[in-house]
């Protein structure tokens, strides 16, 4: 049973590689190719960055102006940090985003404090710092364009990538 | 480099007459409501067939220059009774008269044997009937026809306006393509009005917010080259470039110090993002900023010896001025709503800033001591200003809202007046006003 996962693992992170491409792992919509890279084995591969988006869930939102970690940021960041201890050899970026009622650098800025605050989150828990690069695209990245809250309250966010995904 | 002024020696045949007793010519900008000053721009004249095109190029930039301001309104010429004026002679006063222009510029433009232009200019008064200031003349290498226009556009506003001139400056800007979940930003220079554009980056790396030197040699800006964004400083001549990092973290939010010697910038450290100063010569870097808030977007005072800067140190997005070499930082904004993105005003008398309440965003300006704010935009989003060298104008961005949002320049006259979009190739953002171009 070991092994099947391993051979799944593998065949996953193949054709992970070949769905890589230059976004900046904001794009949390246009997965649904990596969904289908688990299909043919029906093992869960609890190793597979689907399986990290999907179910772990990759990225935890913030109210206007802050960087405060809210009850469902704890959640989603504690289910990461235990995906982190399972699956140790893997390295992380934390990119922090701001929506667009903001100037551009105090939007970077405010980024850097969303990234840091799941970062701090995430090495409380017990990850390695050393695993984790942070960075800030402020207002340069959203991922839902709209120009209301529903769209803003998505692009606050701090998305963890997972090195050798999407966006990596 | 390639332009001499020589300053006329050609006028002194219209004897000065008892009517240079009368006021000056003058329309002064201060004023709430301005009626623009109609003024008459005949086709300068080409002495010889090579000199033609030229001659209404020039005359079409001028003409421009001085409508843009929204201070002058040029008669349209299919109103005019003379046609060809030149410089050689004095105009007849009551042709132009009777069509109601206050101010005649005339010009002559001629090739000589080596292919170099020169483009002569005088200004009259027509009520008055007399000259305002001496003749102009100019000489370049053909190829910079139109620094030649701006500078002779130059020299009319600053005589009928008695402010300092602004025409002959570049804007360099952030020009903006593809969709807004995945902007491609590339770092453009153009002329004052739109004109000569050109890259000096390629699409691949996210840049943001460039700042030309006040010796012009050179632009900063951030680029995510790395990954991460960095400072980097832009050669013209070379078109090489430097980072500036070597530090961890994230650098941005760059800007010259006024004599081009030292950078001002943000770092962040974690959550903590302060300001910093590079010292080009010597590389050594000197920390400003202490406190765990966000301290960013600082600008210089002309005389470089403060810094105004955005803060949260009280809670939120704030103005704050402190010592060039850092120091106790005292807060001069206290309306309602957030302020950011603060500039100096090259006279030194003004703060320009962004400011978002109620939903929307303004640019505005301040004195110094933060009073007497006035609001001189309004949109879904105004942000970042700068100032044009002679501190009359500013330009910044516009965005429109939703899917489709795309950025643009927008200019105005720090009066609140005269609100205009700047043309560009694509959608741009993040203008930076150059000095006056000092070659």
């Amino acid at each position: 049973m070991k092994l099947i996962q391993i051979v799944a693992a593998a065949v996953v992170a193949v054709s992970l590689a070949a769905c890589t491409d230059a976004t900046d792992g904001s794009g949390g919509a246009g997965l649904g190719g990596l969904t289908s890279g688990v299909a043919p084995s029906n093992a869960v591969d609890r190793g597979s960055l689907a399986y990290f988006t999907a179910t772990v869930g990759d990225r935890v939102f913030f109210d206007t102006a802050s960087s405060t970690l809210n009850t469902a940021a704890q959640s989603t960041l504690n289910l990461q940090a235990q995906w982190l201890q399972q699956f140790s050899d893997r390295t992380l970026t934390l990119q922090g985003h701001a929506d667009e009622r903001g100037t551009r650098e105090y939007n970077l800025a405010l980024g850097a404090r969303r990234a840091q605050a799941a970062f701090d989150y995430l090495v409380a828990q017990g990850v390695s710092p050393s695993r984790i690069n942070t960075v800030s695209f402020g207002k340069e990245r959203p991922v839902e364009l709209c120009s209301d809250e529903s769209c803003w309250a998505v692009n606050r966010r701090t998305v963890t990538v997972i090195a050798g995904g999407v966006g990596s | 480099m390639i332009i001499r002024f020589l300053t006329a020696l050609f006028l002194t045949f219209g004897a000065v007459t008892a009517s240079a007793q009368n006021a000056p010519l003058r329309i002064t900008i201060d004023q709430g409501v301005i009626e623009p000053m109609p003024f008459a721009l005949p086709n300068f004249v080409a002495r010889d067939a090579a000199s033609s095109e030229f001659a209404s190029q020039v005359s079409a930039v001028i003409l421009a220059d001085l409508s843009n301001t929204g201070l002058f309104r040029a008669i349209p010429s299919d109103a005019f009774i003379s046609q060809a004026v030149g410089v050689d002679m004095q105009p007849t006063f009551g042709d132009w008269q009777i069509i109601n222009a206050q101010a005649l510029i005339a010009g002559n433009v001629s090739t000589a044997a080596d292919g170099r232009l020169t483009v002569d200019m005088r200004l009259w008064d027509v009520f008055g009937s007399t000259e305002v200031g001496q003749g102009v003349s100019m000489t370049t290498n053909p190829q910079n026809w139109r620094q030649v226009a701006h500078r002779i556009a130059d020299v009319i506003y600053s005589r009928l306006t008695g402010e300092a001139p602004y025409f002959d400056s570049e804007i360099v800007f952030v020009s903006e393509s593809g969709p807004k979940s995945n902007r491609v930003k590339r770092i453009a220079i153009m002329d004052q009005d739109g004109a000569n554009v050109r890259f000096i980056t390629g699409g691949d790396d996210l840049v943001l917010a460039p700042r030309f030197a006040p010796n012009g040699r050179s632009v900063l800006y951030t680029s995510y080259a790395t990954g991460a964004p960095q400072v980097y400083l832009h050669d013209l001549a070379t078109g090489q470039r430097r980072q500036l990092g070597g530090v961890e973290g994230m650098t941005f939010a760059p800007r010259f110090s006024p004599d081009s010697s030292h950078v001002i910038y943000s770092q962040t450290s974690g959550a903590n993002t302060d300001i910093y100063t590079l010292d080009l010569s010597t590389q050594a870097r000197n920390r400003l900023t202490r406190s765990p808030a966000i301290d960013t977007a600082p600008s210089y005072s002309p005389d470089g010896q403060r810094v105004v800067f955005e803060s949260d140190q009280g809670g939120s997005q704030q103005l704050y001025i402190m010592p060039a070499g850092g120091g106790a930082a005292q807060r001069i904004s206290f309306g309602q709503g957030l302020y950011g993105t603060p500039v100096w005003s090259p006279r030194g008398d003004k703060i320009a800033f962004t400011k978002q309440v109620n939903g929307r965003f303004h640019v505005g300006v301040m004195n110094v001591d933060g009073t007497g704010e006035q609001l001189l935009t309004a949109s879904f989003l105004d942000e970042g200003p700068t100032w044009s060298p002679n501190g009359r104008v500013l330009m910044f961005f516009r965005e429109t809202p939703g899917p489709l949002g795309a950025a643009s320049l927008v200019s105005v006259d720090v009066t609140g007046r005269n609100l205009r979009y700047v043309q560009t190739p694509s959608g741009a953002s993040d203008p930076n006003w150059s000095a006056l171009r000092s070659n």
